[in-house]
């Protein structure tokens, strides 16, 4: 699965010491096992292999409860593989790597800090300098669009707004894997598709390899170079689609474009069945 | 460099001034004098009910004490000081006692709260302790710590921090179990070390709760130190009522109650400040019930 990124990279830093084949992120047969509170146990994850090239958009979409947050988590190092192997930058997850930016699908800034302090939070709790870092904080406020809002706390802000914080939180630290969970899922969908928007253009301007959970199959193909559909749960890999849009993409306008719309219809063939398969099976447990 | 600020600009939108906000205004304004109309009123009635029927024989001052009488009992209290020293010296007493009580009994219940809600293998093993010494009326320690430490202010103290440990460990403790776990998290892959997380996201979220137990927590430490001064003293307001009730003083009793609702009030003013300072991140508080 070899994808072409039309996007020019701006960095030639260190990582392309790396070696040219070793992916970004790998998963190799990775199975992940929970215990449930009444003592069972629920495979989330069945053998389950994927790997993301180095500056990839990739984004995966599966019915609910599908184990997408769950890939997330392993790559993260916040969860442990049951079985299989999970590997960053070549090296196995032993723990929460420093190149690993998360953005979390429920708000997850600390409420009781203003916002300033919420995007200085990553780089001040790696002992930076203080006063670098709020100059830094600063610099991506403005670049997230809320310049003059320092003052402000999370509860003043609106839905947006705390997602912007969040995505300033998150790209300060200037990680080399960014792992999104559904981040937009609350907003409104115009919102949702201008922060859609924003993201290609932070991300454009970083070199990191993305990977975006949802369930929006119009947004993961508006925003990825790679679609991955996982199964109804225990998830595993049921098809993986190239998408060969050119970028720079117009988020909310792209969905007329007619290549868009029959990618949309192969991929949602695909997904169809795996979401009636998980909405079967959760008719008959309620 | 500004790409993305759509969103922002609506957010500033200057309501129009009209007669209607006016005219809400003013029916506001009037709802408010009418509160405290009727709120001084019915406090009239009440206390000047209390003064006719012991005038006209209805109540026995004798049982149940006179308003002048209790007016008149402050006044020589503050003007020829108690029997057993000055007023002052009284109030400054059990204020020190309780202040001393709380801050010792807020400080252990936050510390033993933390260190219990982040470890749950101790807290496993100490649980069933906690709860046991939590069932027993902590006021019967009173005698023990007087006997152990004497008539003078440490028995006080120790009453108080025992009254004012339980509430805040309590609070604390479920503060810490109830972070939320994405807070957790988000401050994990930002690179928060353990002591990080404990003292920048455990902390601060728990302290809803911790503040929230201070009202509480204050009036038992006031409650510790009154009755250790009941149980064997030589100075404090708990005196004051003990050595009035024993002459059959009722006027001195309810004298002492006033002084000791002022002192509570005050503090209570003080821990609402330091609620406010400590939690002016949040949108509304919902700690207390407010009258």
């Amino acid at each position: 699965m070899n994808t072409i990124r039309p996007m020019t990279n701006s960095s030639n830093n260190e990582e392309t010491v790396l070696e040219q084949g070793t992916p970004a992120i790998d998963l190799q047969n990775v199975t992940k096992r929970f215990r449930t509170p009444s003592g069972g146990v629920y495979t989330a994850l069945r053998d389950l292999t994927m790997s993301v090239a180095h500056g990839e958009f990739c984004a995966i979409v599966g019915p609910t409860g599908s184990g997408k947050s769950t890939t997330l988590s392993l790559i993260s190092g916040l969860e442990r593989p049951s079985a299989g192997e999970v590997r960053v930058m070549g090296q196995t997850v032993e723990g929460i790597d420093p190149r690993i930016g998360y953005v979390f699908q429920t708000d997850a800034v600390f409420p009781w800090k203003n916002v300033l302090s919420n995007v200085a939070t990553g780089p001040m709790f790696r002992h930076q300098p203080k006063a670098e870092v709020l100059a830094r904080a600063r610099e991506w406020l403005a670049r997230v669009g809320l310049a003059g809002f320092e003052d402000r706390y999370p509860h003043q802000l609106s839905g947006g707004m705390r997602k912007r914080v969040a995505l300033a939180q998150t790209f300060i630290n200037e990680p080399q894997i960014l792992l999104m969970d559904e981040p937009f899922s609350a907003l409104d969908v115009q919102t949702r598709n201008l922060m859609g928007g924003e993201l290609l253009q932070l991300w454009s301007t970083s070199s990191a390899s993305v990977v975006f959970v949802t369930h929006d199959l119009e947004e993961a193909i508006a925003l990825a170079d790679r679609v991955i559909v996982l199964t109804a749960g225990p998830a595993t890999v049921k098809g993986i689609y190239t998408v060969d849009l050119p970028r720079p993409r117009n988020v909310a306008e792209i969905r007329f474009d007619p290549h868009f719309i029959d990618l949309y219809h192969d991929i949602w063939e695909d997904l169809r069945n795996e979401v009636m398969i998980s909405y079967e099976r959760a008719k008959q447990r309620g | 460099m500004n790409v993305l600020s759509n969103e922002v600009r609506e957010q500033t939108t200057d309501a129009p001034e009209s007669k209607e906000v006016k005219s809400y205004a003013a029916a506001r304004r009037r709802r408010t004098i009418l509160v405290n109309v009727l709120r001084v009123l019915f406090i009239v009635v009440i206390i000047g009910g209390w003064e006719l029927g012991t005038r006209v024989g209805f109540i026995d001052p004798f049982f149940w004490g006179q308003p002048s009488g209790i007016l008149n009992q402050l006044v020589i209290w503050v003007t020829q000081g108690t029997a057993q020293g000055p007023l002052w010296e009284q109030i400054a007493t059990t204020l020190e006692e309780t202040l001393l009580g709380f801050g010792i009994g807020v400080v252990l219940g936050i510390i033993f709260g933390v260190l219990l809600g982040t470890n749950r293998f101790l807290a496993d093993i100490l649980g069933p302790y906690i709860k046991a010494l939590n069932a027993i009326p902590r006021v019967v320690l009173g005698p023990l710590f007087i006997i152990a430490l004497g008539l003078d202010m440490p028995s006080k103290v120790a009453l108080a921090v025992v009254m004012v440990f339980f509430i805040v460990f309590f609070n604390a403790f479920q503060g810490v179990r109830e972070v939320d776990r994405n807070l957790l998290a988000n401050a994990r892959i930002l690179g928060a070390s353990q002591r990080q997380l404990t003292t920048q996201v455990i902390l601060p979220s728990a302290l809803t709760w911790i503040i929230a137990s201070l009202h509480t927590s204050f009036s038992f430490a006031l409650v510790g130190a009154v009755v250790g001064e009941f149980l064997g003293s030589t100075r404090g307001i708990g005196l004051l009522t003990q050595t009035a009730m024993s002459t059959f003083n009722s006027n001195g009793v309810f004298a002492s109650m006033v002084i000791l609702a002022v002192v509570a009030l005050l503090m209570e003013a003080l821990v609402t400040a330091l609620e406010h300072r400590l939690l002016h991140w949040r949108p509304n508080t919902v700690s207390d019930v407010t009258i």
